[in-house]
């Protein structure tokens, strides 16, 4: 498999502050890489240094084998990028700016119009094709700036927070759209929805603080901590801290750990060092004496429980 | 070669296009006629001199550019990096000179829309007399050569700043000191005290002294030296800070 992004050692600082510390990544052709972490953790950053806009401190970039510092003119035809926010022109009609845009990438004529007119269709801009951007709503902008990003069909896709504005069924359409044009490039999308992670990424990356935390498909990054030494249980009240206290004796020497709150119950962990007993006989112990628990079972992580504890970690 | 060409005129069109999609571009244009009309015909005295030339109308370029030209530039890096929009500039495929050089050449070419519209007056003087339109013809020249020095040095500005207020405000003081340097109330100044080496440097800076002269028909190297260099030195400075600020 070709590789067609190639970034090594990427390093960045602003002040004080070490925004991206010695990241590498590398993208084939027909990958889709979901590249996460918390906010600040250094993902703009990053994909700003790999298409060429920043300078990193120390590292490279290799765009389809084009240094993007050494020859930025090559890797950068190569590329298309939607920044973060999906910066527009918001006085140009969407037809002029993906013009202007086309133009610059060196699109003419007729090919342009062929183009222009999939763009329009693809990215389901026809009904705003005229309208000037700032009269556009957040998710029509957002439109825009996947149009402006595909225009020239480039091999390499860098998208930051692609969905982001958008409503649950042109996220769909999105995830679809990115799906389709994914055999043919690579392909690196930003997002905090993990779900999103799951369902169009081949590859999940998470940074936290700088650094590559994670790095492998989602299943196996969900696998990794599925070793069944857990069980998971659901408290069904508003005290949980006591009830947590009351669990504790009945729970064979687990550690507790609470994962999430939601709604007034809350998920607790009872991790052990080794498999647990029948959770059958746990549960019952826990029932019998009349503590609100419901839902034991063993512990199936999810992805959003992988994000969580890689990136909340102390590094 | 013909791509950095291609490049230059597809960002000459944008902007060009840019100054007239909003009403901006009318309210300057009819801010800077009523001026020019206003310099011209009642500070001037236009008639009251009974001369068919346009000598009171060019006197007052400088001093109404020092403002025009400012507010023609600000917008020009600034507005990009407030947006965000330097970002999708700046990973295109093409050269930044070739940005920096289309941004300057709209601008300018909005500049000559303005001049061009004075021409009714030069029409007048004819209409009037018989001045030399030889001499009419270099102070256009000379007024347009000037024009585009403040707005490089504009547009060179507001690459250091999101802010275009800010952008105009610095802008309109470096072209003020440019304009000002040769007037002998500045240099009666200097040289009190500063050695004549400088006193001769600030004198050469000075606008006014090129402007005058090749606005009395005289259209010498020096003079257009001295406008194209500060241009090519404007844009090339311009270059250099937007790839230093574009990520800040
Ligand atoms: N131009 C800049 N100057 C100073 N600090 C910056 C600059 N750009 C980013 N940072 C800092 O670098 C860190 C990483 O920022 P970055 O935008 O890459 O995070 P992110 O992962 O994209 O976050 P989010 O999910 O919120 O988009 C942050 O702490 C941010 O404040
Ligand atoms: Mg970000």
């Amino acid at each position: 498999m070709t590789t067609l992004v190639e970034a090594h050692g990427l390093k960045k600082r602003f002040g004080d502050m070490t925004a991206v510390d010695d990241v590498s990544l590398s993208v084939s052709r027909g990958e889709v890489v979901g590249f996460l972490g918390p906010n600040g953790a250094g993902k703009s950053t990053t994909m700003k240094m790999i298409t060429g806009f920043l300078e990193p401190d120390t590292g490279t970039a290799q765009i389809g084998g084009h240094d993007v510092w050494r020859d930025p003119a090559a890797a950068k035809a190569k590329l298309g990028y939607l920044p973060e926010g999906a910066p527009a022109y918001g006085d140009m009609p969407v037809a002029d700016f993906l013009t202007f845009c086309g133009k610059m990438r060196g699109l003419r004529k007729a090919q342009l119009n062929n183009r222009l007119a999939e763009m329009a269709e693809r990215v389901r801009l026809t009904e705003v094709w005229s309208r000037p951007i700032e009269a556009l709503s957040k998710g029509y902008r957002r439109r825009v700036g996947i149009a402006q990003a595909l225009i020239h069909d480039p091999d390499i896709l860098v998208l930051d927070e692609p969905t982001d504005g958008l409503d649950p069924n042109q996220k769909h359409e999105m995830r679809n759209l990115i799906r389709e044009i994914a055999p043919n490039k690579s392909i690196i999308v930003s997002t905090h929805i993990l779900e999103e992670v799951e369902a169009v990424c081949s590859r999940a990356v998470i940074i936290a603080s700088g650094k590559v935390v994670a790095d492998a498909t989602p299943r196996d990054l969900v696998g990794s901590k599925d070793d069944g030494r857990a069980i998971q249980i659901r408290i069904g009240s508003p005290e949980e801290a006591s009830v947590i206290e009351k669990i504790k004796p009945l729970a064979d020497g687990a550690e507790l750990e609470v994962m999430e709150r939601i709604n007034g119950s809350t998920r607790v962990l009872l991790r052990y060092n080794d498999k647990p007993e029948d959770t059958r006989a746990i549960e019952t112990r826990l029932k019998s004496a009349d503590l609100p628990v419901e839902e034991v079972g063993i512990y199936r992580p999810r992805l959003e429980d992988v994000f969580r504890d890689v990136t909340t970690r102390i590094h | 070669m013909t791509a950095s060409l291609s490049s230059v005129s597809v960002v000459f069109g944008r902007e060009f296009r840019a100054y007239f999609a909003t009403p901006l571009a009318a309210i300057f244009l009819v801010v800077f006629l009523a001026l020019a009309g206003a310099m011209t015909f009642f500070v001037s005295g236009f008639f009251a001199r009974g001369s068919a030339d346009m000598a009171a109308f060019f006197t007052w370029m400088p001093w109404l550019f020092l403002v025009l030209l400012p507010a023609i530039g600000m917008r020009l890096w600034a507005e990009e990096r407030r947006s965000g929009t330097i970002e999708l500039l700046m990973t295109m495929p093409v050269a930044p000179w070739t940005i920096v050089l289309g941004k300057f050449l709209a601008g300018w070419a909005f500049t000559g829309v303005a001049l061009a519209l004075t021409t009714p007056l030069w029409i007048t003087v004819n209409w009037l007399g018989s001045p030399d339109n030889g001499v009419i013809v270099a102070g256009y020249l000379g007024t347009f050569l000037m024009a585009g020095a403040f707005l490089a040095i504009a547009a060179c500005i507001s690459t250091l700043t999101k802010n275009q207020v800010i952008a105009f405000i610095s802008a309109a003081i470096v072209t003020f000191i440019l304009v000002t340097a040769g007037l002998e109330l500045v240099l009666g100044a200097i040289r009190g005290w500063a050695p004549y080496w400088m006193t001769e440097a600030v004198a050469a800076l000075s606008v006014l002294e090129h402007f005058q002269r090749i606005t009395q028909g005289l259209i010498e190297a020096p003079t257009l030296i001295f406008f194209g260099s500060l241009i090519v030195l404007a844009l090339m400075i311009n270059t250099f800070l937007v790839d230093l600020k574009k990520a800040q």
